[in-house]
């Protein structure tokens, strides 16, 4: 068996910026696993742009971003092992992958885990009707049209109002296609505002909100789908139901980590955010293994996930060195008005920790209060709160060592 | 003529209501000067950058990730991708490269590699 300082299991955005900020932090035996045959992860079929803003600076399409941490990941030397798909790891750490010299098992000191999401599938939704092709999931059609050059289809309905979906109503119609309508079970859409405008307002394609699929017509191929509005708990009204011809139709519902190796291993998964249970630096509850990205939770910039992989990397890097601290065991909890709290444990109050939290529904102004049980630890006013967009809240490192019991983040309608 | 406008700008999406005479706009629902300016700018002069892609003539089931440098007028998109479906180009090509030039004032630039 080989052995090496840090193991990063996938090659996107958060393991290539894993992997730079761990090497830059000293710990130069950095090997990172991909299964596809380069670098990039998902970015390489977002040609769109919107990518960098808040990190470089610049406005760059997936695969732009995706270049500049290549590049960083090459410079440095960094080992890549490509179309090499990770089948175990263990909470030993051993990292057991496949490719096509075999059977490589690697003995780690650090794991990190950036394995991402995957698409949430039909299977999961229950619609009545066959089987027919011409439905995919959003990203599915995204690889085949902007990777591949396949033409999906001519007429198309999309399940569901996140970004993706969003990106790919306006990806068909620059293709030719008709997008009849995009369809939204909740009564606000998940994605950025920018997107509904760029690529639903500018094609003139409909938003319909409280508005499902509930029925799958065609045999062979998809002939046309029926919706529905929905009342308050999400059923179908049937007064609403009507048929769209169609012949493709596109979900994007949803993207769930994907966490099979990190079951595997014996770590705790978070039921709300279906990613593992980490302290502040991205630890998971098995000593030594991280997670950052998108396995960690779904986030809505690749900016983002950037920043949250760097401080994994760095992370990593202190616990090889044998420089990672941990004092305290302070849990988090999400209050009032949010839905989830990450990381979900905080072990160290030498420095500053950032809170990472989504709000349950959309809000108007409203203020953040983190708290421990006897006293307000920070505060902080939005004019705005939206699921769709994570919230950060920072606590300073001084605030951390007088905190009694559990952290809780709620929010006050103002 | 009166046109009604999501901002943009920041992701509170401001509401906004824009009044057009000639090339002058009236603009209300903003919450600040940035607002103001994206729905004058919206109204008068739209702008895009036009991400698409383009066959490689040379390789199996490949295409080409490309963008206009430079935002086009809106009006432009839909011309700008018939010339693109219209083109192929062989590989290898660079992120940077010029792959079509002047094309509704911009030039169309590979952005991503194909070896």
């Amino acid at each position: 068996m080989i052995c090496h300082d840090i193991v990063i299991v996938g090659g996107g955005p958060a393991g290539m910026a894993a992997a730079a900020a761990a090497y830059d932090a000293g710990c130069h035996d950095v090997v990172i696993l991909d299964r596809e045959p380069q670098l990039g992860g998902i970015l390489m079929q977002c040609i769109h742009n919107g990518f960098g803003l808040h990190k470089l600076g610049k406005e760059l399409t997936g695969p732009e971003y995706a270049a500049v941490y290549a590049e960083m990941v090459e410079k440095r030397g960094i080992r890549v092992y490509t179309e090499t798909m990770v089948t175990h790891v263990s909470p030993e750490r051993v990292v057991t992958s496949q490719n096509r010299q075999g059977i490589l098992k690697i003995q780690a000191k650090a794991v990190i885990l950036a394995m991402g999401c995957r698409e949430r599938s039909r299977g999961a939704l229950n619609i009545a009707g066959s089987r027919p092709a011409g439905i995919y999931s959003a990203g599915t059609a995204q690889k085949l049209v902007n990777c591949m050059g396949y033409q999906v289809g001519r007429r198309v309905v999309i399940l569901g109002s996140g970004d993706i979906g969003l990106i790919m109503a306006r990806r068909m119609s620059f293709e030719g296609a008709k997008v009849e309508a995009v369809c939204e079970v909740m009564p606000y859409s998940g994605g950025l505002t920018r997107n509904i405008v760029q690529c639903l307002e500018d094609f003139g394609i409909p938003l319909y909100l409280s508005t499902t699929v509930v029925q799958i017509h065609g045999r062979d191929r998809l002939e046309g789908v029926t919706i529905a509005q929905v009342d308050e708990n999400r059923r179908p009204i049937d007064e609403t139901r009507r048929y769209i011809p169609c012949d493709t139709l596109l979900l994007s519902v949803g993207l769930i980590p994907e966490n099979e190796l990190t079951r595997a291993a014996g770590i705790p998964i978070d039921p709300v955010t279906n990613g593992a249970l980490v302290d502040e630096n991205c630890q998971t509850a098995v000593p030594g293994i991280f997670a950052c990205g998108n396995v960690l939770q779904v986030h809505d910039l690749v900016d983002y996930v950037s920043e949250e992989a760097e401080r994994a990397g760095i992370a990593a890097a202190g616990l090889v060195a044998g420089e990672i601290s941990d004092d305290v065991e302070i849990a988090t909890r999400a209050g009032n008005g949010v839905r989830y709290v990450l990381p979900q444990k905080i072990r160290s109050t030498a420095q500053e920790v950032s809170l990472f939290l989504r709000v349950s529904q959309p809000f108007g102004r409203v203020r953040f209060v983190v708290e421990d049980e006897e006293k307000v630890l920070a505060t902080a006013t939005r004019l705005r709160a939206a699921p769709g967009e994570m919230e950060k809240l920072n606590l300073p490192a001084e605030k951390l060592s007088s905190v009694r019991g559990e952290i809780t983040v709620r929010l006050e309608v103002l | 003529m009166t046109r009604t406008l999501t901002c943009i700008i920041c992701p509170r999406g401001c509401a906004l209501t824009a009044e057009i005479v000639g090339e002058d706009v009236r603009v209300s629902g903003h919450a600040c000067k940035r607002g103001e300016a994206y729905a004058v700018n919206e109204c008068l002069h739209p702008m895009r950058t036009v991400t698409a892609t383009i066959r490689v003539n040379n390789r199996e089931d490949t295409m080409a990730a490309v963008k206009t440098r430079e935002p086009v007028a809106k009006g432009d998109m839909m011309a700008v991708m018939q010339m693109l479906r219209s083109r192929t180009v062989a590989a290898p090509i660079r992120i940077g490269d010029i792959l079509v030039q002047d094309v509704c004032g911009t030039d169309i630039v590979a952005t991503r590699d194909v070896e």
